[in-house]
């Protein structure tokens, strides 16, 4: 009988290729390979910062340098050699944006390729979009609209030029230079990335949306994002990444900052599919990111995330939850196959009484790949009431891939209530049979079951994101499992 | 419509079905009854295409083309359908996504179009009705959490859905109070036609009484062992398997 077993499917994994793996080839402006003091006054220097900012990165490269890179992750790679890599790169034409039609046609063909359309967003979606291209934003959309409610939403070289009093406020207050290794790289080198702040009880009209990419083979990307929501305000954040097929690793190591302060509520969903390797592990982009949102009283910070590509990921979207009655919630599915690793979760910090936080995570491992959940519970001693429901679900396709937990709980308060599920799951034969009977395939049957495993954490996704997120985890688990 | 000539078929090297025969035509009821491990169940996975069964000898056709080769997604597309004797829990996907999926992915195998929204719901609201599904049902997870009735019941209510030439009913009665047999027996009796067939594999005779078979074969020892018609079922009844064991020596 020809059956799909798991041979068959094995021999598929090692042959599916990465989907968005192509190259848009516009002209770029690279810096020479290396690290050091000049290379940091250069970037300040090339993009005309203050020198607040530049003063900000030195001190920020000098404790750096005497910081070691953290190995307590699951996860084995080797060690990026910091001087080869290239830490400026922007495309040579900046076309001026009036309108979509002055963008670089090439470029449009990218968004193309992705799906992505601008005009369509635009228009039915209601979506502005800021796009980060090779460091350099290179489109700006809907920002009369955002203008008209005093929401600052641009990238944040540009914010450190036109408003420097609210960056200088804000930036490095959650994630402070020294925190990591990675977030103290960034906040050396950062090249670009977004800026946005809500005024006082606004409510931010549309879901924003940033679209990074890497592009150029050995540029590293450092991103920072601040947002800053402003008393009662809300905002909806949307972040999605895809990058183009490359031989040597990638490294990208992003810092996102979140400040929602009294009542105000931010939600920051992430879409990410970096490459992930080729089939033999090869390759792939290597993702060390900080993310934190800090709550004052009465505020909410949701972290939604879709994490499919990568050949290494160390990410821990984390809320402090600083205010009393303040809220902080992470809900993530991590899909890995062939060699990927991912070593993601969450850290919430309760400092305020009555905080209460939610973990919901959903591990997908296939191929020869390793998923491991990682998150810290701290309830401090004065966070009277502090409530915490963390569900941890993994599945498993295959025999040669692993799902890891990691819950670290700590309360200090002997009136904190923690609770935490966790369960581990195999995509069986029977379950594929059944499917298969029902005249379903192997291939739809499994983006079905792992759709259905998925749904908590997809439902929590804006809409048009959500179908993209769908769309991805079926790319990425395409032939998985027997 | 279905032909099964001198069937053998194993598992892991253990003989199972040892030439087995059997023919049923359109607008049959055929009822397999047998003590367990007579290979009943094996009979009805390899028929829908399990793949942990190696067929050693003998043919499988269906509308005389023979299937034994067909994957069972291309088995389902032609018309082959199995009410599990076990149905499998899938979280997280709703009985409505379920069977939405299954009915276009068998258009598309057609090379059809998606079946209309509209008509898929009316559809799901007339099935639903015939067996009596809660409409709250149709909206929680497959098979999660279901009572064994609710679970036959959910076979049935795709069955309806999908239509199929050729239905297997796999000990849909096991697991069944008697108001829940005489909802799902209705349905069935229902989807009959004269272009569809169906057949019911049980222990007992109490299916029978609902859905009156043409002819019922005794299975044993992976062979059918002796045919007749629904009275071969009482006799069954009464005098239990053993009696058929002793005629056999």
């Amino acid at each position: 009988m020809s059956k799909y077993t798991e041979d068959n499917l094995r021999e598929e994994l090692k042959t599916k290729e990465y989907e968005y793996g192509f190259y848009t080839d516009i002209e770029s402006e690279t810096f020479a390979k290396g690290l050091n003091e000049d290379v940091v006054r250069a970037i300040s220097k090339k993009k005309n910062e203050p020198q607040w900012m530049t003063d900000w990165r030195l001190e920020a490269f000098r404790v750096w340098k005497k910081m070691e890179e953290p190995d307590w992750a699951n996860v084995k790679y080797p060690k990026p050699n910091f001087q080869e890599i290239a830490y400026y790169s922007a495309p040579k034409k900046k076309p001026k944006l009036n309108s979509l039609d002055e963008v670089d046609p090439d470029l449009l063909d990218t968004f193309k390729k992705l799906g992505i359309s601008l005009d369509e967003q635009k228009r039915l979606a209601n979506v502005a979009v800021d796009i980060v291209m090779d460091s350099v934003s290179v489109a700006t959309t809907f920002k009369k609209t955002l203008g008209e409610k005093g929401i600052i939403f641009m990238p944040i070289s540009e914010a450190i030029q036109e408003h420097p009093e609210l960056v200088k406020k804000y930036l490095g207050t959650v994630v402070p230079t020294s925190d990591n290794f990675y977030a103290a790289l960034n906040s050396a080198v950062f090249s670009d990335g977004s800026f946005c702040y809500i005024p006082k009880g606004v409510r931010c009209p549309m879901e924003l949306s940033t679209y990074f990419r890497i592009n150029e083979g050995g540029t590293g990307q450092f991103e920072r994002t601040l947002v800053v929501a402003d008393k009662g305000s809300y905002v909806s954040y949307l972040e999605g990444c895809t990058a183009p097929q490359r031989d040597e690793n990638q490294l990208h190591a992003a810092v996102v900052e979140l400040i929602a302060m009294d009542d105000a509520e931010i939600k920051y969903s992430t879409v990410q599919n970096w490459f992930p390797g080729d089939a033999n592990g090869k390759g792939g982009v290597f993702n060390f990111v900080t993310k934190r949102g800090l709550c004052e009283t009465n505020a909410k910070i949701s972290w939604t995330q879709v994490e499919t590509g990568s050949a290494v990921t160390w990410k821990y979207p984390s809320c402090i939850l600083k205010g009393n009655n303040s809220v902080g919630e992470f809900y993530s599915i991590a899909v890995t196959n062939h060699y990927q690793q991912a070593d993601t979760g969450t850290k919430m910090i309760h400092l305020g009484k009555n905080t209460r936080s939610t973990i919901i995570s959903k591990g997908i491992s296939a191929g020869k790949s390793q998923n491991s959940y990682r998150g810290l519970v701290q309830v401090n001693a004065r966070a009277e009431n502090a409530r915490n429901f963390s569900q941890c679900d993994s599945l498993l396709m295959g025999n040669e891939c692993g799902a890891h937990t990691f819950p670290y709980i700590e309360a200090k308060n002997k009136t904190a209530q923690i609770e935490h599920e966790a369960t581990t799951s195999k995509i069986g034969e029977d379950q594929l049979f059944y499917c298969n009977q029902r005249g379903i395939d192997t291939e739809k049957a499994i983006a079905l079951i792992v759709n259905g495993f998925s749904k908590e954490v997809l439902n929590k996704l804006p809409m048009e994101f959500a179908v993209e997120a769908q769309k991805l985890l079926e790319i990425s688990l395409e032939g998985s499992v027997g | 419509m279905l032909k099964i000539n001198n069937l053998h078929a194993s598992i892991d090297d253990k003989s199972i079905l040892k030439g087995l025969n059997i023919e049923v035509k359109a607008g049959e009821v055929h009822a397999i009854m047998g003590p367990n491990g007579a290979g009943k169940s094996t009979l009805a996975n390899i028929i829908a295409g399990k793949d942990e069964y190696e067929i050693t000898e003998g043919i499988i056709e269906l509308d005389g083309e023979d299937i034994s080769e067909l994957a069972p997604e291309e088995r389902a597309h032609n018309g082959v359908f199995l009410s599990f004797q076990y149905p499998v829990e899938i979280p997280g996907v709703s009985v409505t996504n379920f069977i939405k999926t299954a009915i276009n992915e068998t258009r598309k195998a057609k090379g059809l179009e998606d079946m209309p929204a509209k008509d898929m719901l009316k559809m799901i609201r007339e099935k639903s009705e015939l067996l009596e599904i809660d409409r709250k049902f149709l909206s929680r997870s497959l098979n999660e959490g279901f009572s064994g009735g609710e679970k036959k019941r959910n076979e049935i209510f795709q069955m309806a859905m999908l239509q199929p030439k050729l239905a297997i009913l796999d000990e849909t009665d096991s697991g069944l109070d008697i108001d829940a047999l005489r909802i799902v027996a209705n349905g069935v009796n229902k989807l009959k036609s004269k272009d569809n067939a169906v057949i019911v594999i049980t222990h007992y005779q109490r299916l029978l009484e609902y859905i009156v078979p043409d002819f019922v074969h005794v299975l044993h020892d992976g062979k059918i062992v002796k045919t007749g018609d629904a009275s071969l079922a009482l006799e069954l009844e009464a005098k239990g398997y053993d009696w058929i064991k002793q005629e056999l020596v």
